[in-house]
């Protein structure tokens, strides 16, 4: 047995049980630890098939950012009740969702033994030769650069447009305006921009207040 | 015994799995979430083996993209979780059924 497979079936328990966790756990805390754990096998994974930096990237966006934003979800709105996994508000659910998955699985493993072995085979966009001139393997991160700037220059931009819209939108939809809104300092109203801000027009101010009462 | 690419498809198969089933039974919305993202993993992992075994860059391309509305993914529906949070505390996804268009 390679050292490859020796590896890849360690990372496969690790994520498989993590998987198990992340579902079984009763505490959402306990769940986010079982996510990492999983994370950090896929990660492995990624290294053994050479794409190291998607395997940088797993643990640092992943486990790094998006486990951490769970974490910090969970302590902040004190979900710390545990879920009773017996009761079930629909009857049959359960069943149910246990068959289903269990026929996702079968679907799948029936495709994917239902195609030869992959390898050698070819691509829609075609093989791409991972050899320099010299004859020298090019790192993964080259040549991820190269066709993310090149062929998906335009899908690579809106994904930057993407997160920011997301990280408008998260702001707009969990700030909270408590109580009434609160006059704008005097001080404040004689310093340059916001008075002549100001000036304009009470009209526009009033319709701000109006929204932000809304929401609060 | 040699590693191949369909060793990966089928870790993914499995994967992607436990992550629905856990999406069908869970009721707490964050651990909803979180076998979302087990399923999304599931489907990298099927793309970067994919990758390797054709011996082409574009399953680790689409990964990078995949990982990127991921991110945004998450943002959003934490701060839905947490706007509704405010409102009803400890809600569950059944609770959700007294929303009404």
């Amino acid at each position: 047995m390679s050292l490859q497979v020796l590896v890849f079936l360690i990372s496969a328990l690790i994520v498989l049980s993590g998987a198990l966790g992340v579902v079984l756990a009763k505490h959402p805390v306990h769940s986010a630890l079982f996510l990492i754990q999983t994370l950090f096998g896929v990660a492995v994974l990624f290294l053994v098939v050479e794409a190291h930096f998607l395997a940088a990237i797993q643990v640092i966006v992943y486990a790094g950012a998006i486990v951490i934003l769970f974490l910090f979800v969970i302590m902040l709105l004190g979900v710390d009740r545990s879920e009773d996994l017996s009761i079930e508000p629909i009857v049959g659910q359960r069943m149910i969702a246990y068959v289903s998955g269990a026929a996702i699985l079968g679907l799948l493993l029936a495709v994917i033994y239902s195609v030869d072995d992959l390898t050698g085979g070819t691509s829609l966009t075609g093989a791409i030769d991972r050899t320099d001139a010299d004859g020298e393997r090019v790192p993964d991160v080259n040549q991820l650069a190269e066709v993310i700037f090149t062929d998906h220059v335009f899908t690579f931009e809106v994904t930057g447009l993407l997160l920011t819209v997301a990280v408008v939108g998260a702001v707009v939809m969990a700030r909270r305006i408590g109580g009434d809104l609160q006059p704008i300092p005097e001080s404040a109203l004689d310093q340059g921009v916001l008075a002549d801000i100001l000036a304009d027009g009470d009209e526009s101010a009033e319709d701000g207040a109006s929204i932000e009462g809304e929401d609060a | 015994m040699e590693l191949t690419a369909t060793w990966y498809l089928v870790l993914g198969a499995l994967l992607f799995s436990i992550g629905a089933v856990g999406l069908l039974i869970r009721r707490n919305p964050l651990v909803m979430f979180m076998c979302v993202e087990l399923m999304l993993n599931a489907v990298n992992l099927t793309f970067v083996g994919i990758a390797w075994g054709l011996n082409d860059i574009g399953g680790q391309v689409a990964v990078f993209f995949v990982m990127v509305v991921a991110a945004a993914e998450v943002v959003i529906g934490l701060a839905i979780v947490v706007a509704i949070m405010r409102r009803r505390q400890g809600a569950t996804a059944d609770d959700l059924s007294v929303l009404r268009g």
